[in-house]
């Protein structure tokens, strides 16, 4: 029997409350298959399952907030037999790794709301909300979806109804979603961790962009519109590229070791409308094509706006990139994300003067800070990052 | 307006039957058993006394052959009723229903229409097993040339005939056999005749709009007095006519409800409820809050025992249930 | 009507008569084929070309108040009919001006004012509208005869049955002619048929019958007499046998392999025109310059309905619907 529990989906995670069970006792249940929604302080977040079986048992039901690391159900095996206990499970189960549910297991409340279809990809929005929410000049990324996942009318119309004087895109009444103020406590948390835990350096590098300011406008000219490449899309890309090339940037430091990590998982840091910040993974940027990122970042971020990531896409970056893009700043400090080792800051791409060939010249550039874990690398890999990074932003044809 | 007075839905199509050879007497009721027996359903019960043999016309086994009649006797000037003792037999006629009746006005340019009423039981509900049960009025409805109407209420059987009969062109008039029994309303008035042209809308609401036909009119009325129990008041639409269909009073109610559900005992595989569906998708998409829902048979020959017979097409309770569900309750 | 009226009077006038109308079909469709082969006309084509003297002979017998209800294989009897031959051959294009607007094409000939109810092409199918043609006269108490054509090869199917059944039931004023040309497309009498006597099927429905030389126009036109005349007297309907051949395939595409051509050639010298042409020059009856004098009036009637159906004009596109059903508030037809 396997145990499935509240998974920690951050290093500031510490509890989660389960909202929605997307599958029922008997179900089969395969790896990548996302089986619960649990809200946290990030927003309600879909949780997958990492083994094949059968789901024998549900130990937590909705609307319960339990601590990391509860067993939340339980997962038959093929080939085992079904439990047949009558009495609750809880006391025959292993304590939970993190933390001892602090809450006797809670007695099944009301019938939980049906299981709704699974939600992924683009948000299901039906016809007349989007219509409607069109109309009433209504952010749909900011709406909260209803328990089934579903964006409708109801929910439309209670986010205009609480907005109404202003006529200003407004968030819905949050009974899942992104609730800021827990979130501004998650980040203070991790953040806090981060100055107190890791010896930060930083290293800067400003580097010409010309290249691929003028290869992507050439690139876009002939390309339709709907498949335009953001300069996001080559920047992340090459990033992880170097990352590859420079492995003490690229992991987690658990239990006092670093631990390399194989893929580039780049977390990129998404600011949401009205303050908060998350910084979802996407998976294994150095094999993906320019139009696969540019995909990825396209379905990942207004997830990440609503509230709607997976649960990999919190926990599994390597690294991070925090991009200032369309800002004004030159340069960002930034502090690392743990466990990861390092992340790399971007200032805003600007026109200044530079010396290239012996000669002065108008170029855009921009200055890209590595904040690097001493415990774990020195300023030399940053350099050696920073070295490869603009090498490969010399030449976007072949990212 | 004049009082009403209660009759059950044979007494209707019986009275419709003796005022049209009454007020015409150019037409005529010919079928299986339509005379001394009076029609498997009782329908004619006694119109042989007062018309007559030639008008109260006994035909032999012969779908086919005395639908065509009635085709041929249109064309030469009479206003034939053709009772068909179920739809399933009306398969052996399909070839001068379709292939003619359909078609003649079409392939003579203009010249000939075929003013021919045909009438059908139709639909389960009465153990009598898989091939008298069937409810195929959507293969008739996808027939251009064909008007297809379905009588849900007394009061439709009562005026339908002789709007019917008034058409110039061929009009098949489905009567769901679980009907015949159904007490209702008439008015007094003399005339009764009934737009077919219309959809009628049988209860109002406005939390989703519930479309159906025949006889699973009552089986909506059902599960929307068990939703007004929870507070869901549903909007029901009787089609009325199959053929053409009456988009317009579909759609304003979908603009105000958002939601629909379509009641069709037919299966669902192709079925009316799909032509329906398609049309709310195609003109009415963006009024939409939910997937379109559709109550259907279940795709299997209907069974002879009770128990399997109702399971295998529409009730209330999964009527009611799809209502739930475009209301994501 | 008299007895006199069941027999032919075969005058002078009446001789070239039938060479006319019998002559006008075969030219009509041999010029058809030559249309067909240079794609102006399209779709399924059947040719009547051998079988002319039985539209021609049985007309004779009819008024313009009875009613003809017609097979696929229908030029000939809309032509014998009296459709004019523009609207016929315009209908061959598919032209607006063709005797159905151009909806129906070869098959489905119709004309309201000739009382002729099609052309149709499912074999059997116009056996039961022809019942309820006679039907609707005789409950109305009229003095008509519906005249109902087709081929050997619907006595296989069930409307058939059905119809005779109920025509003598009810003693319709039926006249069902079957044209018996030995061949249902490429399937022999003896093929389909276990009493190829297909008479014996009016026998059991208790209906007169007779067997007539569908080659020779003047046979038919008396048999088609005296049993219209019977039917017009009230005695129910009649049923009469035609014995005939077709001297091309089956349609257009057909390579013809089901039937020998020495077959084909033992017909074609009992050929209706030939055979009746010879006799009444023979006879005297009517002299070569006569003969030749029609085959150049019919020459001429063929060229002004090929450009009348060359000139005709195509319906528009955005007429598409039109006749499906009956336009709210027009007058029914018939």
């Amino acid at each position: 029997m396997i145990q499935f529990r509240m998974p920690s989906l951050g290093a500031d995670m510490d509890a989660g409350t389960l909202v929605e069970w997307y599958r029922k006792p008997g179900d089969q249940v395969s790896h990548g298959d996302i089986i619960a929604l649990v809200e946290t302080q990030k927003g309600a977040i879909e949780i997958e399952v990492f083994n094949d079986g059968t789901l024998d048992r549900i130990e937590v039901e909705p609307g319960h907030k339990v601590p990391v690391g509860t067993v939340l159900a339980t997962i038959r095996e093929p080939g085992e037999a079904a439990s047949t206990a009558l009495e609750p499970a809880a006391a025959a189960a292993p304590a939970p790794e993190v933390a001892p549910p602090t809450a006797p297991r809670p007695r099944p409340t009301a019938a939980p709301p049906p299981p709704a279809e699974r939600v992924e990809g683009r948000a299901k929005v039906t016809p007349v909300a989007r219509r409607r929410a069109a109309e009433a000049g209504i952010d749909l990324a900011a709406v909260a979806a209803g328990p089934d996942g579903v964006v409708g009318l109801a929910e439309v119309e209670a986010a205009r109804r609480a907005a109404p004087e202003t006529g200003a895109p407004a968030a819905a009444p949050r009974r899942i979603g992104i609730d800021l103020g827990e979130m501004r406590k998650a980040i203070a948390a991790a953040m806090s961790r981060s100055h107190r835990d890791i010896p930060h350096y930083w290293v800067s590098q400003t580097i010409d962009v010309t290249p691929l300011f003028d290869w992507l406008e050439a690139e876009n000219a002939r390309r339709p519109v709907a498949s335009r490449l953001l300069y996001a899309a080559p920047l992340a890309k090459a990033m992880a590229l170097a990352l590859k090339e420079t492995p003490q940037l690229n992991g987690h430091f658990v239990d006092d070791a670093f631990v390399p990590a194989g893929a580039v998982h780049l977390g990129v840091a998404t600011a949401l409308r009205g303050g908060g910040l998350v910084a979802p993974a996407l998976h294994e940027v150095d094999t993906l094509s320019l139009d696969a990122v540019m995909a990825g970042l396209g379905d990942m971020i207004p997830r990440a706006r609503s509230g709607r990531l997976r649960s990999s896409e919190l926990t599994d970056a390597t690294a991070t990139l925090s991009n200032l893009g369309e800002g004004t700043s030159d340069a960002i400090m930034p502090l690392i994300y743990p466990p990861q080792v390092a992340i790399i800051g971007c200032g805003a791409a600007a026109l200044r003067p530079w010396v290239a060939d012996g000669v002065l010249a108008v170029r855009r550039v921009i200055t890209v800070t590595v904040a690097g874990d001493h415990r774990v690398s020195d300023g030399r890999s940053a350099s050696r990052f920073l070295t490869r990074l603009d090498a490969l932003l010399q030449a976007p044809e072949a990212l | 307006m004049s009082g009403t007075r209660r009759i059950t839905y044979r007494e209707a199509v019986r009275e419709a039957l003796r005022e049209a050879l009454t007020r015409d007497d150019r037409v005529f009721l010919m079928g299986e058993d339509v005379g001394a027996y009076g029609g498997a359903y009782a329908c004619s019960l006694g119109l042989l006394d007062e018309f007559g043999d030639d008008r109260i016309r006994n035909t032999p086994l012969a779908e086919s052959g005395f639908t065509g009649a009635g085709i041929g006797a249109a064309l030469g000037g009479m206003r034939p009723i053709v009772e068909i003792m179920t739809i399933n037999f009306s398969l052996l006629a399909l070839d001068q229903i379709v292939n003619n009746a359909a078609t003649i006005r079409h392939m003579s340019g203009g010249q000939f229409s075929v003013p021919l009423v045909i009438r059908m039981a139709t639909g389960a509900g009465r153990q009598l097993a898989a091939q008298h049960s069937h409810s195929l009025e959507g293969w008739f409805a996808h027939v251009p040339g064909l008007r297809v109407v379905a009588p849900a209420t007394v009061a439709d059987a009562r005026g339908m005939l002789w709007t019917a009969l008034q058409d110039p062109d061929p009009v098949v008039i489905m009567e769901h056999a679980t009907l015949y029994n159904e007490e209702g309303d008439v008015p007094e008035d003399e005339d009764l005749a009934v737009d077919l042209d219309r959809a009628a809308i049988r209860r109002a609401g406005d939390a989703a709009t519930i479309v159906t036909y025949s006889a699973n009119l009552k089986k909506a009325l059902a599960a929307t007095d068990e939703l007004a129990g929870e507070g869901i008041e549903c909007e029901i639409i009787d089609l009325r006519s199959l053929r053409p269909l009456d988009d317009q009073t579909i759609m304003t109610s979908i603009a105000k409800t958002h939601r629909a559900v379509i009641v069709d005992e037919g299966w669902r595989s192709g079925s009316l409820a799909a032509e329906i569906s398609a049309r709310i998708q195609e003109q009415a998409f963006y009024e939409l809050d939910a997937p379109v829902e559709r109550v259907c048979s279940v795709e299997v020959p209907i069974p002879y025992p009770q128990h399997l017979e109702q399971a295998a097409i529409p009730q209330p309770h999964a009527i009611a249930a799809a209502v739930r569900k475009t209301l994501r309750r | 009507m008299s007895e006199a009226d069941d027999r032919v009077h075969l005058t002078h006038e009446h001789a070239l008569h039938l060479l006319r109308e019998m002559t006008r079909i075969r030219r009509f469709e041999e010029k058809c084929a030559e249309l067909y082969s240079g794609s102006k006309i399209r779709g399924f084509l059947h040719l009547y070309i051998g079988e002319e003297a039985n539209a021609v002979g049985v007309m004779q017998a009819l008024t313009e108040e009875d009613a003809v209800v017609a097979t696929y294989r229908e030029h000939g009897h809309a032509l014998a009919r009296g459709l004019p031959m523009n609207e016929v051959m315009a209908e061959m294009f598919g032209k607006a001006s063709g005797s159905s607007g151009g909806r129906g094409g070869s098959m489905h000939i119709f004309s309201a004012r000739h009382r002729f109810y099609g052309g149709n092409a499912i074999v059997a199918g116009g056996l039961p509208l022809a019942v309820g043609l006679a039907l609707a006269d005789k409950m109305q108490g009229r003095d008509r005869v519906t005249c109902c054509f087709f081929g050997e090869g619907a006595a296989a199917e069930g409307e058939f049955h059905e119809a005779m059944n109920l025509a003598a039931l009810w003693k319709l004023p039926v006249l069902f002619v079957c044209e018996n040309n030995l061949y249902a497309m490429g399937t022999a009498l003896a093929r389909s048929e276990s009493n190829t006597d297909i008479r014996a099927h009016a026998a059991v429905f208790g209906m007169e019958s007779e067997i007539v030389d569908g080659m020779d126009v003047v046979a038919v036109e008396a048999a088609a007499r005296r049993a219209v005349h019977a039917v017009r007297r009230g005695e129910g309907p009649r049923f009469l046998e035609t014995r005939t051949y077709r001297f091309r395939a089956h349609s257009m595409f057909d390579p013809d392999l089901y039937r020998p051509k020495e077959e084909v050639e033992e017909w074609r010298k009992k050929g209706p025109i030939v055979r009746f042409t010879d006799w009444i020059l023979g006879t005297r009856l009517v002299h070569p310059d006569h003969v030749a004098a029609l085959e150049n009036e019919i020459a001429e009637e063929i060229g002004a309905a090929v450009a009348f159906a060359e000139e005709a004009p195509w319906e528009p596109v955005e007429e598409l619907t039109r006749d499906v059903t009956t336009p709210r508030g027009a007058e029914v037809t018939a």
